[in-house]
């Protein structure tokens, strides 16, 4: 891939060179003493971050610059395709954030100029910051499966932001025939949302144990070996034996290599196979802005110096969430709830030139298999003493020998997760 | 000015903290800021099944904490002991699916910033759906087998009981239900009440009192 270049004058929209050139040489001045911080992307990372920033000190002006004006969750969409519920639920609008006192602009943030210190938008506006934070989520790596790219993935949808295309999955299962075949496609490590594609497997079963019973489920991975494995596997032969059939990449020569939207195939090394409803999990990346931002590395993720989020490549960005190399988490959302709020304080600390306390991390990542069977995966972190990595100092699986009083439990804790995440999101 | 900049923040953490006391507030803010996701703003939960912590008594908060860190019991008993900070925290075990596997995460130091804070949040008691035929039986068994420990309709925290008025039904649910089949230890005194509610009106003595517990919202 090319590298990005670092030179901190990055990219403009056309309409906004000749307002960035005239500040590029003046000094660095906020206006006032007013200080400014934007956060681009309203998620699980973004939206909190923004948050937790404003109430720590309502002093500082914070902007978040989201494109949507509606927000959809992924944490929770794979029931949507389950068909226990319904999208309307995962849908999250801003207004909550607003009232914190947070400006925020719907509009694509399409560059940074880290001279002038300035976010600029597709609408053509621009914003000053004294720090930045990227909360972009992923890019789904379009063309490294040979064949799929945006137009195929509305034949064959990705499902993996949700919202129209989690609506799109949907409705090709339900159409499908009775005794269709289901294929699955994961990527390789790492990826947003580790559990996700086998969760997706339970939940598409469950729709189809009910609904089309002769049907079948290929899932054929890019890896040997997957998060919550012994849990999904034993859920999997306890709720739909027979229905799921998973492919490590060890049989396939690695897995999915190239597809075919028009026949409705895709291929290994060794094998095509065809599919009535096909979901591609393409390889993924750092948002695009990050990558115009230029603090992604060659990895294609950000570098960030793990107690704090600010990047290593740029002084004054901060990087939170999926997008994020945050060596030790996962990529989930409640590891970018808490990445989020470790950030907002190093950025409130930073302003008020104080020093910043330990960083504290938990994750918490619930799956679930049937509506009466949960799992749940959780740690607590600290930053390792040489700043290496963010070391989980306690946590691990739901036990493989759980009762079914227990895994029926985890199904309301994790709901109940929902409600609290998305209220902290956004309320 | 280093001393001036850090009140100034102690101010601003002061502000995300509410109103508590505590050496640190903003180590106390970082470590509150990993349970809230979960638990709720300030320790409200809007999720039925994840109980509000907010206003629960700090040796309650200690307590089940430390039980979920020490899941065996003379290890529990033995940490109890040796920190006079617990002199008034009573050790009964308890059973959980996930908070034992994060409560071994916190030091006992941090365990008692995480307790005083969410001790000092003010309760809201939850909006949440109720028979009222239900709460009133459930009453009557409040007032027969509880109220002598969980005073003023279970509104009471300072005594370290657990606040029962506007909790969570299902988390209360889960809780009997612990109580009942031995996972969760409890004093004497209620063990007594429990077998008692039993044998007089069996398991559906406990959702009376769930209904009960869920109608007071003030």
């Amino acid at each position: 891939m090319k590298k990005l270049n670092r030179r901190d004058f990055i990219k403009y929209g056309s309409g906004t060179v000749a307002a960035g050139a005239v500040t590029l040489g003046a000094p660095n001045i906020a206006l006032g003493s007013t200080k400014k911080v934007v956060v681009v992307g309203g998620g699980a990372g973004g939206a909190i971050a923004a948050k937790y920033i404003k109430r720590a000190d309502s002093s500082i002006d914070v902007t978040l610059i989201e494109t949507n004006k509606e927000y959809y969750t992924c944490f929770m969409s794979n029931e949507v395709l389950g068909g226990d519920r319904d999208i309307s639920t995962i849908r999250h609008g801003y207004e909550g954030l607003k009232k914190h006192g947070i400006n925020v602009v719907h509009a694509k943030a399409t560059g940074v100029d880290h001279d002038s210190k300035k976010v600029v938008t597709d609408a053509g506006d621009s914003f000053g910051y004294d720090r930045l934070v990227l909360s972009p989520g992923v890019s789904l790596k379009y063309g490294v499966i040979e064949g799929y790219d945006e137009a195929a993935a509305e034949a064959m949808p990705h499902a993996w932001k949700a919202g129209p295309q989690t609506g799109l999955l949907r409705k090709q299962l339900v159409e499908m025939k009775d005794g269709g075949t289901v294929i699955i496609a994961p990527p390789g490590n790492p990826f947003r949302c580790p559990p996700g594609p086998y969760e997706r497997a339970c939940q598409i079963a469950h729709y189809l144990k009910h609904n089309k019973p002769k049907s079948k489920i290929l899932v054929i991975d890019a890896k040997d070996k997957f998060s919550k494995q012994g849990l999904f596997m034993q859920g999997w032969k306890a709720c739909y034996d027979g229905m799921i059939d998973w492919v490590p990449a060890a049989d396939t020569g690695g897995g999915v290599t190239s597809v075919n939207a028009a026949e409705m195939t895709v291929s290994t090394d060794f094998d095509d196979i065809q599919g009535d409803v096909i979901n591609i999990i393409p390889p993924q990346h750092a948002g695009h802005i990050a990558h115009v931002a230029g603090v992604t590395d060659d990895s294609g993720w950000c570098p960030v110096n793990l107690g704090t989020f600010e990047s290593k490549i740029h002084a004054g960005v901060y990087v939170i969430g999926d997008a994020s190399a945050a060596k030790g988490m996962p990529k989930s959302g409640y590891a970018a709830n808490s990445q989020g709020k470790v950030c907002a304080t190093a950025i409130v600390a930073s302003l008020n030139d104080i020093e910043m306390t330990a960083p504290s991390y938990v994750n918490t990542c619930y799956s679930l298999i049937a509506p009466d069977y949960g799992i749940s995966v959780a740690a607590v972190y600290r930053l390792a003493e040489d700043h290496s990595k963010i070391a989980k100092v306690a946590g691990g699986l739901t036990p493989g020998d759980a009762s079914k009083e227990a895994l029926q439990r985890e199904v309301q804790y994790a709901y109940s997760w929902y409600d609290n995440i998305v209220a902290d999101m956004f309320t | 000015m280093r001393i001036k900049a850090t009140a100034t923040a102690l101010l601003c953490m002061a502000s995300l903290m509410g109103t508590t006391a505590s050496a640190d507030p903003a180590r106390q803010a970082m470590l509150v800021n990993t349970c809230v996701a979960c638990h709720g703003e300030a320790g409200n939960s809007v999720g039925p099944a994840i109980p509000t912590l907010a206003g629960l008594s700090p040796n309650y908060l200690m307590g089940a904490m430390l039980a979920y860190k020490y899941p065996d019991a003379d290890e529990l008993e033995a940490v109890i002991d040796a920190d006079p900070a617990f002199e008034d925290v009573e050790a009964f075990n308890r059973y959980g699916t996930i908070m034992n596997r994060l409560a071994s995460g916190y030091t006992e130091e941090e365990i008692k910033m995480i307790a005083a804070y969410f001790s000092d949040q003010e309760m809201q008691r939850a909006t949440q759906d109720f028979d009222s035929a239900q709460a009133k039986k459930g009453k009557k068994l409040h007032t027969k087998y509880c109220e002598k420990c969980h005073e003023d309709e279970g509104r009471v925290a300072d005594d370290d009981t657990g606040v029962l008025a506007g909790q969570w039904a299902p988390y209360f649910l889960y809780s009997m239900a612990d109580f009942n089949n031995g996972d969760r230890d409890m004093p004497k005194k209620m063990k007594i009440k429990l077998k008692e509610i039993q044998d007089s009106v069996g398991h559906a003595g406990f959702e009376q009192l769930a209904h009960y517990y869920a109608s007071i919202t003030d």
